[in-house]
């Protein structure tokens, strides 16, 4: 089998991988059943394959990745933490993944009661009234709050706000969900030291400004010591203040977005609260609001009375739906055992660890690395390798000389305010041993900048392709496997 | 400490001294002293694993799941059986704890296998472009209505009563907030009211949107669907079951030019609702309009093949404002489950699932009518879920089932209150010959 | 950097080539350095109308997009298709590379480009 092979070109007429029973009722012609002009003519191309087939091409395909458990991934903003085995276990019992979402709620009183915990067990976190686990990813959570806080203003009467404000270190997913809410943006700068310029921000504040889509700490790693004043300013004009959970490990026990005056936040329960990220999903995107706004959220939310939990569909100013039933409910099973195992200290610990394990990074690697701000930082620290790139080796080259040594780089070239931006999210979940080979290899790839700078630049050495032309991919896009006539 | 921190007391106060701070305090004088939470969250006492295990068993236990039931519940979940592979498969870390393939040269597992879902998803549909996936089918309706708006530059959709009402739900809220107007054209005898849709259209409706098999099992008219929209220049957009393309002629040759759908059915388990993953497919001219993330196929510096992510100037993270969607993850591992289990199940398996369906479906479609107590609804084809009136109410009904350890069909009041009595049945290939015969003896007894 | 003679340019970048009443509007090499590879390129239609100020089209890299804006107003009369099969040519010969012909009336509105020599001066501002 050839190493590079793709399921398709390694498969055979006749061979199966599957075992499905004998028809055991009396056949019908499929033509009498649908007629012809509703049939397909010539059979999807799909693999024909055994099983140890199919087991080895995946398993071949696992074998080219890099996972949290293969080694450490300090992919800022991502909070690639460890994912527990225990809530994988737990997720998989048949009374979570085999129940049907149109079952009797008498028959689901174990799904809702976990559903409920949750949004307990979120709003207490968050400080926020009440919280929906509908949303199945950050960004989907981004757009609901946004679709919350427009439903929110339009029902006061206020049509004129239609004006989101977005700081320019924002995740590039802020500016796009206020827009798939019907928002315009305007984008304010930060100030010299990565938080929200407040002269910009009391600049463009006026009755058709929304609110303001805020990450804090920000996407610099940074706490922004004036959120109070912001949240005031934001509130005397009228606008919600919206808080962008991607950061959330930073703060768990230490500081709630409700009590620094945000009104909406979301969560991403596949960084912060353990759930694996999936290669690129499923997540799972909650979002909580204070009080007001509790009449907006996406329909349903599930209440108690009586004993018995039930999904409360009758919420007539609800934004509706954003996905069908009821979210990602197997990813939040995750977290919920999550929670559990760690309780408010171990909560409070996961972030003291996080921070910790950011600002030691820093510290150790800010003589070689340019830290453009150069003080305590919380969850994530970001370098900027400029001094590098001036000797003619980029941000990216680094990253991808990180491979050779095993790590997963961390996220490059964000936030957008720093040149040749290297971000660093080490997570609570690593020790300072893995932290100081990481710090290791870091200092030696910038000592190869000026000794051996060709092993950089043609980095990486050691893996299974090299680096990859995106050029060609983007010209001449190949999107498919084509069957040979 | 937990065990999932990893630095002792001892070492964390080292680090500490290392940085000349005194205490994890120090690490927090950026956060006001006001906004500090100065005393624990309210939350449950953590539980060791032992508790924390025995305490979700019993949590599960509450739910009556389908393995201890025959279920015949669809109405856009389905219990289809997934190969043992398929789960043991995705639960290789190297696939469940990566994230997003940014790195591609240590990410060409997950590439290449969205690669493979890609060519599968396109096969499947007789579509040129399919994306990574979306979050489920619905939200991929929403934002196949939003890209057709964009595209064809109208502000109108009209939609199918016939679609899923969940779906409908969430195209209405995705669209509702971009200020484009959502109509819905009703049906006759199941099947969508051609007549009804052709008064409806306008010059300024940008797609027509269609389910296909629709929300009652029924083959619907699309290729009639198609003609009406493109004679007004607007878009089809269908919403397909993938098990059933392995018999039906693929939306893209009847005139779709936007193929969506629900992917659940293709290996992954019910999980009470999510998490599924949507398919999204178009034609190659919109190739550059779609959201999410997309696969394709490159060299490496040495001419060797792989994988990147590419047409990547459509997404959030480059356009920001101006980007197509705001989806960042999607649902990658589903989508995974989805290329196993198609692999699995190959062009036969998927053929032979699908008739099994059909058979089956047909079987107690029949059975039940002859008991007198079921009467037809509809004089129109299905696949593998059909609309029966019942003589006793609906949630008596399937109460009764209940305690024969079966799950009844769905109660389509809820959502047509002009089908009383409807009630929505949807058999897969699970359930055997015995099963189908004990629900139909214990629904006639009623 | 080249900067080519006897054309006019804004500042965002595009260069203007004037004959008669035709402008035909480019991506100067400034620009296309700072995109890098050009992997696609999005065209007006001929007949489509502008006005000074609006987006003409977008040109894009792998990691970027860049709007191309019209500062003429007037009506599109031909179209560069051959870009749209190779939007390398922008890299190679950005000079030559005119994305589109806009047939225009009101000539003032070309007084308040910048010829060659102001925007070379621009351009070592904006570094």
């Amino acid at each position: 089998m050839k190493d590079n092979a793709l399921i398709f070109e390694i498969s055979k007429p006749g061979r199966k991988a599957y075992s499905l029973p004998d028809c055991d009722v009396p056949k019908q012609n499929v033509e009498d059943l649908i007629p012809g002009e509703y049939l397909r003519d010539t059979a999807p191309v799909l693999p024909e394959v055994s099983e140890l087939d199919a087991v080895r091409h995946f398993t071949r395909l696992s074998q080219l990745n890099h996972g949290v458990d293969t080694g450490f991934y300090p992919l800022g903003s991502c909070t690639m933490k460890y994912n527990p085995k225990v809530n994988e276990a737990l997720s998989r019992l048949d009374g979570f993944t085999q129940i049907h979402p149109y079952q009797d709620e008498t028959t689901v009183q174990g799904a809702l009661k976990l559903m409920y915990d949750m949004d307990k067990m979120l709003s207490e976190i968050t400080g926020m009234e009440r919280v929906t686990l509908q949303p199945a990813a950050g960004a989907h959570g981004e757009m609901t709050g946004q679709m919350i806080i427009k439903a929110y203003h339009e029902h006061r009467g206020e049509t004129q706000r239609t004006k989101m404000v977005v700081p320019d270190a924002a995740h590039g997913t802020n500016p796009a969900s206020a827009v798939m809410a019907g928002f315009d943006t305007i984008e304010v700068k930060s100030d010299d030291r990565g938080g929200v310029d407040i002269e910009a921000l009391k600049s463009v504040m006026s009755n058709e400004i929304a609110g303001l889509m805020l990450t804090n700490p920000n996407t610099l790693g940074l706490f922004d010591e004036n959120i109070k004043e912001i949240a005031k300013i934001v509130h005397q004009a009228g606008g919600i203040l919206y808080y962008d959970g991607a950061n959330a490990n930073a703060i768990l026990g230490i500081s709630r977005p409700g009590d620094m005056g945000f009104d909406v936040v979301h969560l991403n329960l596949h960084k912060t609260f353990s759930a694996p990220h999936g290669g690129g999903g499923p997540g799972s995107g909650p979002v909580g609001v204070k009080k007001e706004l509790v009449p907006f959220l996406p329909k349903p939310l599930v209440e108690f009375k009586e004993g018995s939990y039930y999904l409360d569909d009758d919420r007539p100013l609800s934004i509706g739906k954003v996905k069908s039933f009821y979210g990602n409910f197997n990813v939040v099973v995750k977290a919920y055992t999550y929670i559990l195992s760690m309780g408010a200290d171990g909560l409070r610990q996961v972030s003291e660890g996080a921070v910790l394990n950011a600002n030691y990074i820093a510290h150790k690697l800010k003589d070689k690395y340019l830290l453009p701000f150069d003080r305590v930082c919380m969850h994530e620290c970001v370098f900027s390798c400029q001094k590098q790139k001036n000797k003619g080796v980029s941000t990216l080259d680094i990253a991808k000389r990180l491979l050779d040594f095993g790590f997963h780089p961390p996220t490059i070239y964000f936030p957008l305010i720093v040149h040749e931006a290297l971000m660093v999210e080490p997570t609570e979940s690593e020790s300072k041993e893995s932290l100081d080979e990481f710090i290791k290899a870091m200092r030696q790839i910038d000592q190869e900048v000026d000794t051996d700078p060709q092993q950089v630049l043609e980095a990486p050495h050691n893996t299974s392709v090299g680096r990859l032309d995106e050029t060609l991919a983007a010209r001449k896009p190949v999107l498919r496997w084509m069957p040979k006539e | 400490m937990s065990q999932y921190i990893a630095n002792t007391r001892i070492q964390q106060e080292d680090m500490l001294k290392e940085m000349g701070l005194r205490s994890m305090e120090d690490l927090f004088v950026d956060i006001p002293e006001e906004v500090r939470l100065r005393e624990n969250l309210n939350l449950p006492e953590p539980l060791s694993e032992p508790e924390l295990v025995s305490f979700m068993r019993r949590l599960a236990r509450k739910n009556y799941n389908g393995n201890e039931f025959s279920c015949f519940l669809g109405a856009g979940a389905y219990d289809h059986f997934i190969p043992s592979v398929v789960d043991h498969l995705i639960s290789r870390q190297e696939f469940y704890t990566a994230y997003t393939p940014y790195q591609p040269e240590i990410s060409q597992g997950t590439l290449r296998s969205i690669f493979e879902y890609q060519t599968m998803i396109c096969e499947l549909t007789g579509m040129d472009v399919a994306n990574a996936s979306m979050y489920d089918g619905a939200s991929a309706l929403g934002e196949a209505a939003l890209m057709a708006c964009a595209a064809v530059k109208r502000n109108k959709v009209l939609v199918a009563r016939t679609v899923h009402p969940e779906s409908r739900e969430v195209i209405n809220t995705y669209c509702k907030f971009k200020g484009i107007e959502v109509v819905e054209f009703g049906f006759r005898d199941g099947q969508i009211d051609l007549e009804d849709l052709e008064s409806r259209m306008s010059s300024d409706t940008a797609a027509v949107i269609v389910q296909n098999p629709n929300f009652f099992g029924v083959i619907e008219l699309l290729k009639e669907a198609g003609e009406i929209a493109h004679r007004h220049k607007a878009l089809l957009i269908a919403s397909v079951d993938p098990i059933s393309l392995a018999l039906l002629k693929p939306p893209g040759e009847a005139g779709a030019d936007i193929v969506v759908g629900e992917g659940q059915s293709l290996g992954n388990p019910l999980n009470f609702g999510g998490p599924y993953l949507g398919f999204f497919a178009v034609e190659k001219k919109f190739m550059r309009k779609i959201p999410g993330r997309i696969v394709g196929e490159t060299v490496d510096n040495l001419g060797r093949r792989g994988y990147v992510l590419t047409l990547q100037t459509r997404e959030q993270h480059i356009r920001r404002e101006k980007a197509t969607s705001n989806i960042c993850s999607n649902q990658a591992l589903c989508a995974l489950a989805a290329t196993i289990y198609l692999t699995l199940l190959g062009k036969e398996g998927l053929k032979e699932a699908a008739e099994l369906s059909l058979q089956k479906a047909h079987y107690t479609y029949d059975r039940l009518i002859k008991t007198g107590k079921f009467s037809p609804v509809f004089n129109a084809p299905f696949f593998k879920e059909f609309v029966v009136k019942s003589r006793t109410p609906v949630s008596a009904l399937n109460k009764k089932l209940f305690e024969s350890k079966i799950i009844g069909g769905y109660d389509l009041a809820k959502s047509y209150q002009e089908i009383p009595g409807g009630w929505l049945v949807a058999v897969t290939e699970k359930p055997t010959k015995e099963e189908i015969d004990i629900l139909v003896g214990k629904a006639g007894e009623i | 950097m080249e900067i080519e003679k006897g054309l006019k340019y804004t500042k965002e970048h595009e260069w203007i080539r004037v004959e008669g009443n035709k402008a035909y509007i480019g991506i100067t090499d400034y620009a296309q350095r700072h995109l890098g590879d050009i992997v696609f390129v999005e065209l007006p239609e001929v007949d489509d109308e502008f006005n000074a100020g609006d987006t003409l089209g977008t040109v894009e890299s792998v990691k970027a997009v860049s709007d191309v804006y019209t500062q003429i107003s007037g009506q599109v009369v031909e179209i560069n298709e051959e870009l749209l099969d190779n939007p390398g040519m922008m890299n190679k010969e950005p000079y030559e590379s005119w994305l589109a012909c806009i047939e225009f009336t009101d000539t003032s509105e070309l007084d308040q480009l910048m010829d060659a020599e102001d925007y070379k001066k621009f351009c070592t501002e904006e570094d």
